[in-house]
């Protein structure tokens, strides 16, 4: 039972999954099972969309206390809305218009990373601010008519492969190439080596700006990414699509076991965050809770996990 | 000798001087507006602004950052709307039931060692879920009292600007004269110092909290006073206001350096650029967007300005 | 114990040790202070002075041994607060106000007793009364941020709080090195008002690194070295050389070196730091030349070492070739990443060339970090145990190899033997021996004078610029001793 009892606690990424199973069974028991295969279904859908920007978020938290990304939401909304504007309902257009929105959130990644450097901005302002001005570029751009996806992209978003749907396998993908690039690179060694003592990674010949601009831009553009497949699932770009992915991206690094306070990070944790916090809302629906109940057992649950989980390491200063 | 004015007034020479510059730009552009009633209208809605902004102040003197004052604020604002107006005991219960809580997170995020943007963030979720659990779709109304505060007409000056002074006295008089808010400031500056002295820093630390507490509570109250009704989503983006406010008023992140008054001014400012740009006929697209570039601008020039007194200081 | 009875002894310490690992920073220190003497206190590097000082002030415990503090009291332990309590204060380099309030607002934060309403006017006229009396004519706003001042007046508001006091008297106040930011005349005023306080009654201890400041304060000179007391005089007693012999060390004199006379130099130095503003001599370093940088500690080293480090290596791009390579003293700070494993750590500086595609080969890895652990040998059954699990010693020999095994011509090394046993140590001097043999540079600043003779040429530090160059067999003690302490002209 001890020995079980360590092996849960080394890797914490199996707490979220445990979690997410018990959820799942507490909701498909209220209605008999019938709604397994809907509820799954479902699940891996609207996650694909967290775990996307979650990935994202991880790496910036892993950089360090007081790394974060606030401008999350708005880029999503900006890229979806440039991106389905550029393609114009054309087919012939997807890949041009995925590669617009991935240059919106270069863009947007050297701006965020030059504030914070240049200006010396804390990133949390400096997210934060950005945010707002992307945002109005974005309300700005979406002036008109609401533009839908090209039809074959909006198939591809609504529908599965193998009965597994086609965002989770985008996500999944995601997932492993996050993965590789957190375990197995030059790239992942030298942000976690950023994220456990700055200035020891920099006497170390970590280049820590080239890094920390690299991260910035990366959860820029998994965020546009996001968004582009956002707005194509749910046919067209709206003002509000990315407002609550704010809270969700970090709640999900949170719960899925990567350190606040830097330096380890936990890729498979996200799916399994992802997954409970979807099926904690279904459920909630399921038993007939409102929309207030769900953002309240959303917020406390993200409050007890930082707090159980603790905060900084007290030797690193 | 000529007078230079050493570095902390010029931090709060500048947002004075902005606000001046932009009450300026505001009458040339709508000279209507330079009377009793169109000062009032300028600046009703600093007031509960005015108030987060100084909540957020007692958060980020202790090196904290407060990412749930929105939804808190709006929060209060449906309790107002509810409780305080048809059972007042349970309102006020309520009400400081909420402070109590705020103290008790000062207390948490300090002897668990967290960072606060996260668990704010996570409690930004709670107070948004119960106000929408008040206040499912807009509605309530104010009680009677706040009415009349809210809309009273105080002779030559307007409630707006009566209101404004008094806040920064207040708080002014809280956090830099009074003992307690010297020892604040002390924990933002050097919190080992403080603590060899003698002092409970995590008293402090829950008296500041608890302090924010408050002065949100009160700018819930009185913007349900100037809108009547309330609604879950009514004081979101006083997050980032209340933020910009402190920042623009010569206050920092990091360091316990606040100033009351320059964030009561800061305050004003962004209400007040918020009515310039629709004056100058700016869509309100980019009302969002301005708020996040006068941010930016700001902390810009206060760098610029920093690196001129080192250059000098060297000299 | 009980001297004439019109001196009394306001801190008494007998038989004290105290470890920190493998060093003996006090290794059997009898030390007391008396009511109206002000005691010099001097010493090289390792001496014990700051564990001495740490202790008396309430931060440090000791191991073994006793202190008791004038009231007689025997119970208890002697913490900050009790210190404060006896009436002890002390005034070290690192700034204890606070930054974002005014000297008055300070002098409130270390007086918790002054309350109630007028607070202010009263803790004015408490500190401006303390700032006039020390330092006549100062011209400080005790209204303005003490952020906002000068170094030099944040140091008299520090020294002018310190000898504030409401109810409780001050008895005793330890200055460490108060004079490092202070001119000539302000460092006079503080002497003069040193001599002032003590005739009086009060007593202080002060550590200084200028021998004609400590024998003109001073009633008493204590000189410790290595963890022990080895002088106990008056100060009328010393003269300037008097003190350095006494900090030199007796018995080494026999010791040669047994360090191979280094050829002649004729081509370029690898590493060149100029002197800037007229101030200090340049420092260079030639191919396979052991450097050493000395002098007391925080006299510049490392921020030479630190400075050379950054102008060699990228911000934004890790060079293909490395240039330099730095190995950390202070380890926690600098050098080790604690959740990782001893290989992480170790292979971090040299993870460029063990990458292909992006990908850092891990059975590349492997092999070099078992090579390594051969090498220098690191005490451990497996590498991929955290590194925390290691002794300090070996922590230390995994930064070692972290630096060693890069292709790097230059080695900065900061301090790094701080707290290593006797054994890693030697096991690196032969490592760092054959390196240089074959080309490798190392720039190393050490406290440890025996490691400081080491090296082919040193360099010694004073007030943040090297002062002094030693060649050869003229490394000795009593030179570096010389260099590191402000002596007059001769």
């Amino acid at each position: 039972m001890r020995r079980a009892f360590e092996t849960l606690r080394d890797k914490p990424w199996i707490w979220s999954f445990l979690a997410a199973g018990l959820v799942w069974i507490a909701t498909v028991m209220v209605t008999g099972g019938a709604s397994a295969g809907g509820l799954t279904h479902a699940a891996l859908t609207f996650a694909a969309f967290t775990i996307i920007v979650g990935i994202g978020q991880m790496f910036v938290i892993t950089l360090g206390p007081g790394n974060i990304d606030l401008s999350i939401p708005a880029t999503m909304t900006l890229a979806g809305t440039l991106a389905l504007k550029f393609m114009g309902v054309q087919d012939g257009l997807i890949l041009p218009g995925l590669l617009v929105a991935i240059g919106v959130g270069l863009a947007i990644g050297i701006a965020n990373y030059g504030l914070i450097k240049l200006l010396r901005i804390p990133p949390i302002i400096a997210t934060l601010s950005s945010s707002f001005i992307i945002q109005s570029t974005a309300i700005w751009s979406n002036r008109g008519l609401r533009i839908r996806p090209p039809d074959s992209l909006g198939a591809f978003t609504t529908s599965s492969t193998l009965g597994i749907p086609n965002l989770a396998l985008v996500a999944l993908a995601l997932t492993i190439v996050a993965w590789i690039l957190l375990e197995r690179s030059l790239y992942g060694r030298w942000i976690c080596a950023i994220g456990q003592n700055m200035r020891a990674a920099r006497l170390a010949g970590v280049p820590v700006d080239g890094v920390r601009l690299a991260t910035y831009t990366l959860s820029a553009v998994l965020a546009s990414i996001c968004g582009y497949l956002l707005a194509s699932f749910s046919g067209g770009a709206a003002l509000n699509m990315g407002a609550e992915f704010l809270l969700m991206s970090i709640a999900v690094v949170v719960i899925g076991g990567t350190a606040v306070s830097g330096g380890f990070s936990n890729v498979p944790g996200i799916w399994g965050a992802s997954l409970f916090m979807f099926l904690v809302v279904s459920m909630l629906n399921t038993y007939g809770l409102g929309a207030g109940f769900r953002l309240i057992m959303t917020g406390l649950i993200i409050t007890c996990v930082i707090i159980v989980a603790g905060g900084r390491r007290s030797t690193a200063r | 000798m000529s007078w230079r004015p050493g570095p902390e007034t010029l931090r709060v020479l500048i947002p004075a001087l902005s606000l001046a510059v932009l009450l300026a730009a505001v009458f040339w552009l709508q000279p209507r507006a330079m009377s009793y009633t169109g000062l009032n209208l300028l600046f009703n809605l600093a007031v509960p602004i005015a108030l987060a902004t100084i909540a957020q102040m007692m958060i980020m003197t202790v090196n904290d950052l407060d990412l749930s004052m929105g939804t808190f604020v709006s929060f209060v604002a449906c309790v107002t709307a509810t409780f305080l107006q048809s059972d007042p005991v349970i309102g006020i219960l309520i009400l400081a039931g909420a402070i109590g809580v705020y103290a008790l997170l000062g207390i948490v995020i300090y002897v668990r060692n967290l960072p606060s943007i996260v668990v704010t963030l996570g409690m930004s979720f709670v107070w948004g879920g119960l106000a929408v659990l008040i206040l499912p779709s807009p509605g309530g109304s104010a009680p009677e009292w706040l009415r009349w505060l809210m809309t009273s007409r105080p002779p030559f000056v307007p409630m707006a600007i009566v209101a404004s002074v008094l806040i920064a006295l207040v708080a002014h008089f809280i956090v830099m004269q009074s003992a307690f808010g010297v020892v604040m400031r002390g924990v933002g500056g050097n919190q080992r110092s403080v603590e060899r002295a003698g002092w409970s820093v995590l008293r402090v630390r829950a008296g500041a909290y608890a302090l924010a507490g408050l002065f949100a509570v009160l700018a819930g109250m009185m913007l349900v006073g100037l809108t009547t009704a309330a609604d879950a989503n009514i004081a979101l983006r006083y997050t980032l206001l209340s933020i910009a406010g402190v920042i623009l008023g010569g206050g920092d992140f990091v360091g316990g350096r606040v100033s009351p008054i320059g964030a009561v001014i800061g305050a004003l400012t962004l209400t007040l650029a918020g009515s310039f740009l629709s004056f100058l006929r700016i869509s309100p697209d980019w009302q969002i967007g301005a708020q996040g570039a006068i941010l930016i601008i700001v902390l810009a020039v206060r760098l610029l300005v920093q690196r001129q007194q080192q250059r000098e200081a060297r000299q | 114990m009980q001297d004439s009875p019109a001196l009394h002894s306001l801190v008494e310490i007998a038989g004290a040790h105290k470890r920190f690992g493998a060093v003996r920073a006090l290794d059997g220190v009898d030390f007391s202070v008396s009511a109206g003497e002000c005691v010099g206190l001097i010493g090289h590097n390792g001496a014990g002075k700051s564990t001495l000082v740490g202790v008396i002030n309430g931060g440090l415990s000791l191991d073994e041994g006793s202190i008791a503090t004038g009231d007689g009291r025997a119970g208890g332990r002697h913490t900050i607060a009790a210190a404060r309590d006896a009436g002890i204060r002390a005034v070290f380099q690192e700034l204890s106000l606070c930054p974002n309030l005014t000297a008055v607002e300070n002098c409130r934060i270390d007086h918790p007793s002054l309350r109630g309403w007028g607070w202010r006017g009263r803790a004015e006229v408490i500190i401006r009364d303390r700032l006039d009396e020390i330092f006549p004519g100062h011209g400080i706003d005790c209204r303005m941020l003490v952020g906002d001042l000068s170094i030099a007046q944040r140091q008299m508001v520090e020294i002018a709080t310190a000898f504030s006091h409401v109810v409780k008297p001050i008895r005793m106040v330890i200055l460490d090195e108060p004079t490092s930011s202070l001119d000539s005349s302000l460092a006079r005023q503080l002497l003069a008002y040193v001599r002032k306080f003590v005739a009086g009654g009060g007593a202080v201890i002060f550590i200084s690194h200028i021998l004609a400041e400590i024998l003109s304060v001073s009633d008493r000179v204590v000189v410790m070295k290595d963890g022990k007391v080895v002088a106990d005089r008056p100060a009328s007693e010393f003269d300037e050389t008097g003190l350095v012999q006494a900090m030199g060390s007796v018995a080494r004199a026999a010791e040669a070196r047994n360090v191979a006379p280094a050829a002649e130099k004729t081509e370029a130095p690898v590493l060149k730091v100029a002197a800037r503003g007229g101030k200090g001599i340049d420092l260079i370093a030639h191919r396979g030349e052991i450097v050493g940088l000395a002098g007391l500690g925080g006299h510049g080293q490392t921020t030479l070492l630190v400075d050379a480090y950054l102008a060699r290596s990228g911000d934004w791009t890790a060079p293909a070739d490395p240039r330099a390579v730095f190995v950390a003293g202070d380890r926690n700070v600098d050098g080790v990443f604690p959740i990782w494993s001893i290989l992480s750590n170790m292979s971090l500086a040299l993870l460029p060339d063990i990458t292909r595609k992006f990908l850092v080969r891990r059975n590349e890895e492997e092999a070099i970090g078992d090579s390594w652990r051969q090498r220098i040998g690191i005490r451990t059954d497996d590498l991929g145990n955290p590194i925390v699990s290691l002794s300090g010693g070996n922590q230390q020999k995994c930064l070692f190899a972290r630096a060693l095994a890069t292709r790097a011509p230059i080695v900065l090394m900061d301090d790094p033997m701080r707290g290593v046993d006797i054994g890693t140590k030697q096991d690196v001097y032969d490592m760092l021996r054959a390196e240089a043999a074959q080309g490798r540079t190392f720039l190393w600043y050490s406290t440890e004078t025996a490691e400081i003779c080491l090296c082919d040429r040193a360099y010694v530090f004073r007030d943040g610029v090297p002062v002094a160059e030693l060649v050869g067999d003229d490394i000795t003690e009593e030179n570096i001793v010389s260099a590191s302490f402000a002596r007059q002209a001769a």
